[in-house]
Formats: structure tokens, C-alpha cells, sequence
């Protein structure tokens, strides 16, 4: 194998699984270690250049850091990320004297973004600095998007949107509220050098079966429910309500029908527990209020007597799997559950009818979805992108938020009259951690704790009002203690060859036995059968060295379980292993080309 | 010295030995010594040749000296019995813990200083005795505790850090102990653990003093240029005379056949010890055969290793002083010491 080159940074991003898990690539473990300072402040700001809404994120994120985090493999659970960002959040002073300024002198660029949910304030909050003129029209009177009117307020607290998104729009975005856009030929001829559309995913999806139309009053779309709950629309639910789907916006449903007047709620997937798509923890948060989950029933059609909705009948399924994992499923009888009310969660469609189809801005006959670029986000037209959940359909907010950021460097480019296509490269810095003998600028020793559990309010104060936040947050006390879990894994395990003289000190002294000394071979296959420990892990990846001076063995490192406990360096004679604080450069907007 | 214990998190691939325990338990403190000390290498080889064996930890006795060697036995086994006695006089005090309990396991660490100045006539009568134990010699050339002052053990020539040569003639612990009648006799390197680990095995199934010389490099004071038990020196010098593979009794591994000529030497407790000379005319269980090869590497500045010499039918000490099988501290009180009117019969027989 030829000697793994550590000099591209995607080899030790990929080192920090939490970090390359996040689609924003968040620097987890370094604002872990400023919350272990108590550095809130600074922890909150080293976020918010990533993915901007820490507050938010830090409640409401599908969190793809967590199952990936390193500590997952090590012990049963993952560091409790997602939770100590909304530490570091809700702890942080004022910090607005702190964040990026627009200048005085704009650049004379005007753009029109479409929607003010999180993909575009993301595009604002990166093109503001660098003195745009943004303008954004959203038709509701407030910013947020879906993070407002479709997140109940018991999972995000109202004050927290308002701060997160008043910090972009307070550099100067023009906000219009209240202004849908009808026309998009209409936004172009406004003469804007760029428009973004960020319009997110706003149409819920129809269950056109027997009986949907026999008692409307009875039957909701599940976000657009929400919605008018948010609004003040909707105050009340009949007390039997059963949610169709089993997402996370069903678990939201499910759990703000419990706040409104419902007492028996039941979930309905049509599959097993294994393929549910909401998150495990907003299952469990749903189960302990009360909601009961029903598994393998097929939505057959609506039970009406006398024109009321009194029911709903369903198919009950068998899964199996074949040999190549694919799922089929065999009805095994009907069963009726009674109900007065249904609400809709099955997912979301985007609604584009507001962009003309002779713009040059081409759409994919079958979906009906615009054809967009994955990297640029540029559509087919020149000036004109997309992000978010209106690029390629519903998604969680981080990735908004990285669409975001990925189409403010296109935007860039495209006012500053360059190729969207150049783009600003990723690069990183690579500093020595070593402080004296056997000391680090971190902490090394290994936290045993388990993890924290979070302190949910009570149940009976819970569903006093929609508003009343569940999640209590940690405590300080409990947030040291969580962040000392982290592994640490962007202090890497930096390896100059030329110095070993292989007398097996770290190889010895590795407590998950990561390290070995070898013969070289190819493929990386065939080495990885050869390890200390197999190399269980194919998604991990296993470092090769270039040849040692004394015996052109190589050194060989599988990356899968390494704790980054420095034992390897402390134990070095010559300071061939060394730990190196890495620290991952992204690209953003403004930022030079090459 | 590492600033934090090694953290309690193991591979997922871990396994548990016959007796539910993990390689991980069969390891001790955290070492003190030097970053890169060859001993630590021996104390992992230890602590892998331990966890095969299945070894009782609390059936084991661990016995030192004085000198960085003497340390080693705190890095391993953490659950067994240990002494760490006055310098040079393990082998005495290992002796008298074999004559009074000889169902113990017994590895003793010591050191070129430890074994061939201060204590050199400790070891010599330990071998006369043929003491049932594992002798490990970690074998630097320097006074590394004092800072690298040469040692018994140092070749003509060697220099110091400073550059000082050395002038006296060497000890060589193989070329001792095979003068002196030792039943096992092998030398080693703390950097090739594929050869260390099967001669530590066969060395503790070895019914007798099994001696292994380990050149186990002072990383601080005799890594240098000029160094003849250095690293790369060692490397580059040794020539391996025999090949070692220890067969457990109960599991048999099935070699694959090679054509080369295997000799098997069958231990005392029934396990097996294959053996490949890599010359043809070196015979293992021949005494001149392994003296004369030895003495030969040595003068083309060679260094031999392999289990050198092995004879498995030896007597040791118990079977020179006739004892009880029963180790004399399961004896009961009245048989151990059958009180005056005994001991006066017994006098009576020289009058």
C-alpha cells in the first residue's frame, strides 16, 4: 500500500466521525472541550460559524453526529452532542457584539431569497458580511419557516427562534412578511443579480382512500394541523385521534393532540418498529406521554356513519425478507379502529406552481421537482438556486442550513461574475498538542460515566399548554461531566516514520490495540487481516505509514476504536507518534478560490 | 511514565481465555520506566505468553531484584503473588519460595547487572539447583538506574553515550548457563515478539531453570551508534539459530509441512515444543552442539537466539532433595515438624 497521505484533510475529517457526519461539518469536539471550559460563550460561537442555529439545533436537530459518534463503538452510547449544544446555548451571555457585522459599504449586489426558513437565512447570514443587499420575502409575519410553525413550541421555545433569527436579520436583511411570492417571472424582473429559493416542502401528502372526503372537518393534514395550532387556529381536538404515518412530524402531531384535548392517541405505520422514520428519542419521548404506537396496519379507508367520521379501517400486514433484504408484505386480516379524528403524517411534497415553466428554469417531468445541481445548487438557469427542502425534497434542518452555506459561495461566484463551479477549498490546520513531558492541551484520561439522562418536566404540568418546553436541558454539573465522554478525536494520532526505531512501546501500550508493525502488502484488504485486532469496521478507515528506517515494515493504524488517549505519544521515545490538533477549514462564501 | 492509566475500554474483538479471563487481565500497573524501554516489549510478551497459558494469576509467583529489569514484575499480572527482593538475590529467594510451595508458577526478572555482577553466584547455584522457574534476563549492557555505566554484560568496543569504549570481556548468560548444566537455554529480542512469546511459554511449561537471555534495548543510555544492544544493532545482527513453536497440551495446532526438519521435545506436563534449526548442523538438544554455535556467532559478531538448548529429562531441585510431591506448605504441622522425640530418633541414626 502506498503510505496514506494525512496531508489531505478529508483523511483526518473523516477521523472525527461526528464532525464528517454533520452535514454543516460542526467542530464537535472543540466546542465540546470550550463547554469543559466553561468557555459557553466562545463554545456557542465556534458552532454558530457552522450551523448557525445552535439554540435551535441544540433541540430540535436529527443529530447524524450522535450515531456515528466514536463512543458509540467504544461503549453503549454516544456522546450526548445534540444536548450539549443547547447547553452551550442556553448558558451563553450576550454575545451579539461578537457576530459577523455588515459593512457600511455594500458591494451593490442585490438578492432576493424566497422563504425565510433556515436554508435562507443561512444564504443571508453568509452574504450579509459581505455586503449584499438581501432581501427576503416570507409569507408568514414572522421568520423561522417550518422551524416555527411546524416544530410545536413544547420542543422550541419561541424566544429561542426569535434571538437565533434575529441575529442574521439584524445585520440588514430586508424582510418582507406577509408576501408570498406568486411569480417567480415576477421576482426576476426586479432585476436581482441572484434569487434563492428556500421554500421548503410546505404541501402534506394526501391519503386519497375511501371516505377522505365524507367528513372533512374530521381529517387534517398533519403540518398543516400543526400549523394552525401554532396560529391559534386550532384550539381543541376530538379525544380519540389516530396520526397516520410515523415520522417525526407524526411524532409531533401525536404529542400536541395530547396537549389539545385528546386523551387516546394511537400511531399507525403500516411496518415494523426496525423501519420507523422518526427518531428514537422523539418515539420514546412520545411513548412516555402516553401515545400508543401500533405497527404493521395498512390505512384501508375511513369509517363514516351518518356522515361522521367514526373510525378507520385497516389492513393488518406480515413482512418478511428475502435473501437480498427486500421487504414484502402479506394482509393477514381488517380491523377496525374507532376514532373522531385523523391526522395525516405521511410526508411532504414541494408546491412549485409559482415558477413559470418558461423561465430556463427546467424541471424533472417525473418528480416535478427542479433540476438542480448538487454542488452548486444552481438550477438550470444562470443566477437562479435552490436549497433546503425545496432542492431535492424534505430533509432534516442541518442540512438546510449546509445548503445554505454550499449556495452562498454559488451566489458569490455568480455576482462577482465567476465560474460556480470554483469554489473555495477545505483546508486545515495541524498543531502539536503537546504541552511539556507527557502533558496535552487536553484531557487525555478516559471518563467512564454513562450517559447523561436528560430531566424531562412532569407529565401532568407538561400538557398545561402547548408551550410548556418538555426538555429540561442539563445542568452545568451534568454537562461537565457529559463532555468529558468525548473522545477527543480531532487531537490526531500524527505518525512521522522517519523517526520509529519499532521498539513496539505504542503498540504495546494501546489499550484497544489500534497499532501494528508489519510487512507491507496490497490490497488494503489483505493488511487489514493482519492487524493486532482484525480490522472489523470496513467503513473506518486504516492508516499506513511509509517505510521505517530500520526494517521498511510500515506502521499500520485501524482507526476504528483509536480513544485518542495519547498513550501512544506519551510512550514514543523519539516522538514519532504525536497527538496534533486538528482543526478543519471550511469553505464559505467570500473566501478565496484557487 | 504515561500521564493516565490505560483507559478500561477493550477491542470488540476481545476474547476470554479458558478461564473467562481477558489478555487484559493478565496485565499490571502502569510502567514507570523510560518511553520505548525494551522491557516494556518483554512485559507484553509476558502478559500475552501468561494469557495462553491460561495461567492462574493467584498460582503464580512473580520475583525480582533490584534494577530497572526488577520493576518489570509490577507491569504484569497484577493479581499474582510477588517479591521483590534485596539485589541480586532473586534467585535465592526464589529457591526458598519453590522449596516451600512448589505448586507456584514461578518468573523471575532480572537484570544484566541484577544477575551477572551482584548476584552472578545466586544465578550460578540456581542453576546447579535447577530451580523449577522462568529466568528472564533483560539484557541492556548498561547500569541504566545509574545512567549508563557498562555493565558485565557489555561487548568489547561497545561505547558508552559519551563515546567511551569498553575494554573488558564480556558475560554472556547463554554460553553460563549452558557451562553450568542449565536445562533450557534460549536468547531473544524484546523487538520480535513472534520469537519471544513461544520461548516465554515453553520456558514456563519447562520442568527445571529455564534461562532466556533478552536483549531488551536501554532506549535512555544504549540506543546509540556504537551501541552492540541497541535497536538497529541488534537487528541487524541477529541470526536467528532456531525456530520455536510451543503446542499447547490441549490444543493442537496443526503445522504445515514444510520439509525442514522438526524436532519435537515433548515438556513435562505433556505439551510440546517444535523446534527448526536454521542450520543443518545445529542440534538443540545437544549441549557442545549449542556452546559450539553460539561460541561461533559470537566471533563473527553474531548474535544467536532461539530456544539454543533444551533438554526436558533433567532433574530439578525437588527430585535432587527427594521432597514430599505435596508442597511442604500444604504439609500438615505434625508431618513438617514431627517434634523432638523425632528428631532424636533421627539423631540417634548418626551417633
Amino acid at each position: 500500500m502506498a503510505a496514506t497521505d494525512v496531508s489531505d484533510p478529508r483523511y483526518y475529517h473523516k477521523v472525527v466521525d461526528c464532525q464528517w457526519a454533520c452535514p454543516a461539518h460542526t467542530n464537535v469536539p472543540g466546542y465540546l472541550r470550550l463547554i469543559a471550559q466553561g468557555r459557553y460563550d466562545d463554545s456557542y460561537l465556534l458552532n454558530r460559524e457552522s450551523n448557525v442555529f445552535p439554540g435551535i439545533l441544540g433541540r430540535t436537530c436529527d443529530r447524524p453526529c450522535e450515531p456515528a459518534c466514536r463512543r458509540g463503538r467504544v461503549e453503549e452510547k454516544p456522546v450526548a452532542i445534540c444536548r450539549l449544544k443547547r447547553v452551550a446555548a442556553d448558558l451563553r451571555g450576550d454575545i451579539r457584539d461578537r457576530l459577523p457585522k455588515a459593512p457600511a459599504k455594500k458591494n451593490g449586489k442585490r438578492v432576493a431569497l424566497v422563504g425565510a426558513g433556515p436554508s435562507s437565512l443561512t444564504v443571508a447570514n453568509d452574504l450579509l458580511p459581505l455586503g449584499y443587499d438581501v432581501t427576503i420575502y416570507e409569507k408568514n409575519a414572522q421568520p423561522g419557516g417550518l422551524m416555527r410553525i411546524n416544530i410545536p413550541s413544547f420542543r422550541l421555545p419561541a424566544q429561542v427562534l426569535d434571538d437565533e433569527c434575529g441575529y442574521i436579520i439584524d445585520m440588514g436583511a430586508k424582510m418582507k412578511y406577509g408576501t408570498p411570492v406568486e411569480s417567480m417571472k415576477a421576482l426576476l424582473a426586479e432585476g436581482y443579480d441572484a434569487v434563492y429559493v428556500g421554500s421548503g416542502a410546505p404541501k402534506g401528502k394526501e391519503l386519497d382512500i375511501p371516505g377522505r372526503w365524507d367528513a372533512p372537518s374530521q381529517v387534517h393534514i398533519g403540518i398543516d394541523w400543526l400549523a394552525n395550532v401554532h396560529f391559534g387556529h386550532t384550539e381543541r381536538i376530538e379525544p380519540r385521534v389516530l396520526i397516520i404515518g410515523v415520522g417525526n412530524t407524526a411524532m409531533d402531531c401525536c404529542r400536541t393532540a395530547k396537549r389539545v384535548g385528546a386523551t387516546d392517541v394511537k400511531v399507525i405505520a403500516r411496518r415494523g418498529r426496525k423501519n420507523f422514520k422518526a427518531s428514537p428519542w422523539e418515539l420514546e419521548d412520545a411513548e412516555e406521554e402516553l401515545v400508543q404506537i401500533v405497527e404493521n396496519h395498512a390505512p384501508k379507508r375511513f369509517v363514516i356513519e351518518n356522515g361522521k367520521l367514526t373510525g378507520m379501517e385497516f389492513e393488518t400486514l406480515e413482512w418478511s425478507e428475502d435473501a437480498n433484504g427486500r421487504q414484502s408484505s402479506k394482509a393477514t386480516g381488517n380491523v377496525t379502529i374507532p376514532c373522531d379524528a385523523v391526522i395525516l403524517a405521511i410526508g411532504q411534497d414541494n408546491a412549485f406552481h409559482w415558477i413559470e415553466r418558461d423561465l430556463g428554469v427546467e424541471f424533472d417531468p417525473k418528480w416535478d421537482m427542479p433540476v438542480v445541481d448538487k454542488t452548486t445548487h444552481q438550477s438550470t438557469r444562470a443566477g437562479v438556486f435552490f436549497g433546503g427542502d425545496a432542492a431535492w425534497g424534505p430533509e432534516n434542518i442541518i442540512w438546510a442550513v449546509a445548503h445554505g452555506h454550499a449556495a452562498a459561495i454559488s451566489i458569490h461566484q455568480h455576482c462577482e461574475g465567476k465560474p460556480v463551479t470554483d469554489r473555495p477549498p477545505v483546508g486545515m490546520t495541524l498543531v502539536s498538542a503537546k504541552m511539556g513531558m507527557q502533558s496535552w492541551a487536553y484531557d487525555n484520561d478516559y471518563e467512564t460515566a454513562k450517559r447523561a439522562k436528560m430531566t424531562h418536566e412532569e407529565l401532568t404540568k407538561r400538557f398545561s399548554g402547548v408551550g410548556v418546553e418538555v426538555e429540561l436541558g442539563y445542568t452545568p454539573e451534568q454537562a461537565a461531566l457529559e463532555v468529558q465522554r468525548c473522545l477527543n478525536c480531532d487531537i490526531q494520532t500524527h505518525f512521522t516514520a522517519s523517526l520509529c526505531i519499532e521498539c513496539d512501546a505504542c503498540v504495546d501500550v494501546c489499550p484497544t490495540n489500534c497499532l501494528t508493525i508489519t510487512t507491507n502488502s496490497s490490497p488494503i484488504d489483505e493488511l487489514r487481516t493482519r492487524l493486532s485486532a482484525p480490522a472489523m469496521n470496513p467503513k473506518q478507515e486504516i492508516y499506513v505509514s511509509g517505510a521505517l528506517p530500520q526494517t521498511k515494515r510500515v506502521m499500520v493504524k485501524d482507526e476504528d476504536v483509536c480513544l485518542h488517549c495519547s498513550l501512544c505519544a506519551e510512550r514514543c521515545p523519539t516522538a514519532a507518534w504525536d497527538m496534533r490538533t486538528f482543526d478543519l477549514k471550511l469553505a464559505y462564501a467570500g473566501q478565496v478560490t484557487v | 511514565m504515561t500521564s493516565i492509566a490505560k483507559p478500561p475500554v477493550r477491542h470488540p474483538s476481545s476474547r476470554v481465555n479458558g478461564l473467562g479471563l481477558s489478555i487484559r487481565d493478565y496485565e499490571g500497573a502502569m510502567s514507570t520506566l523510560c518511553a520505548g524501554c525494551g522491557h516494556d516489549s518483554v512485559t507484553a510478551a509476558l502478559v500475552q505468553a501468561a494469557w495462553e497459558l491460561e495461567l492462574e494469576p493467584h498460582r503464580v509467583g512473580k520475583m525480582s531484584g533490584i534494577g530497572c529489569s526488577s520493576k518489570t514484575t509490577a507491569y504484569f499480572m497484577k493479581q499474582s503473588h510477588g517479591f521483590n527482593s534485596v539485589h541480586g538475590r532473586m534467585p535465592s529467594v526464589t529457591s526458598g519460595a519453590n522449596a516451600a510451595n512448589r505448586s507456584l508458577t514461578y518468573i523471575g526478572i532480572s537484570g544484566d547487572g541484577d544477575s551477572l555482577s551482584i548476584g552472578f553466584g545466586q544465578l550460578s547455584h540456581a542453576i546447579r539447583r535447577n530451580v523449577n522457574m522462568l529466568y528472564v534476563i533483560e539484557n541492556n549492557g548498561v547500569y541504566g538506574l545509574t545512567k549508563g555505566q557498562f555493565s558485565a554484560s557489555a561487548d568489547i568496543g561497545s561505547t558508552s553515550k559519551k563515546g567511551e569504549a569498553n575494554e573488558q570481556a564480556p558475560i554472556d548468560p547463554v554460553l553460563v548457563a549452558l557451562t553450568l548444566g542449565c536445562t533450557f537455554v534460549a536468547r531473544s529480542f524484546s523487538g520480535d515478539k513472534k520469537q519471544l512469546v513461544p520461548i516465554l511459554k515453553a520456558g514456563i511449561a519447562h520442568k527445571g531453570l529455564a534461562l532466556i537471555d533478552v536483549i531488551s534495548p536501554c532506549v535512555s543510555f544504549n540506543d546509540h551508534e556504537g551501541s552492540t544492544k541497541s535497536y538497529s544493532y541488534t537487528r541487524e545482527h541477529e541470526v536467528e539459530a532456531v525456530q520455536t513453536d510451543f503446542v499447547p497440551l490441549k490444543r493442537e495446532i496443526t503445522v504445515p509441512e514444510t520439509g525442514e526438519a522438526v524436532q519435537v521435545v515433548e515438556m513435562h506436563d505433556g505439551s510440546r515444543v517444535r523446534l527448526r534449526s536454521t542450520s543443518a548442523d545445529y542440534d538443540p538438544t545437544d549441549r557442545d552442539s549449542a556452546y559450539a554455535h553460539v561460541r561461533a556467532c559470537q566471533a563473527r559478531h553474531e548474535i544467536a537466539t532461539g530456544l539454543l538448548f533444551v533438554d526436558e529429562t533433567g532433574k530439578d531441585m525437588h527430585d535432587h532433595l527427594r521432597t514430599v510431591p505435596t508442597p511442604l506448605i500444604d504439609l500438615p504441622y505434625e508431618a513438617l515438624c514431627p517434634g523432638k522425640g523425632a528428631l532424636d530418633k533421627l539423631m540417634e541414626r548418626y551417633r
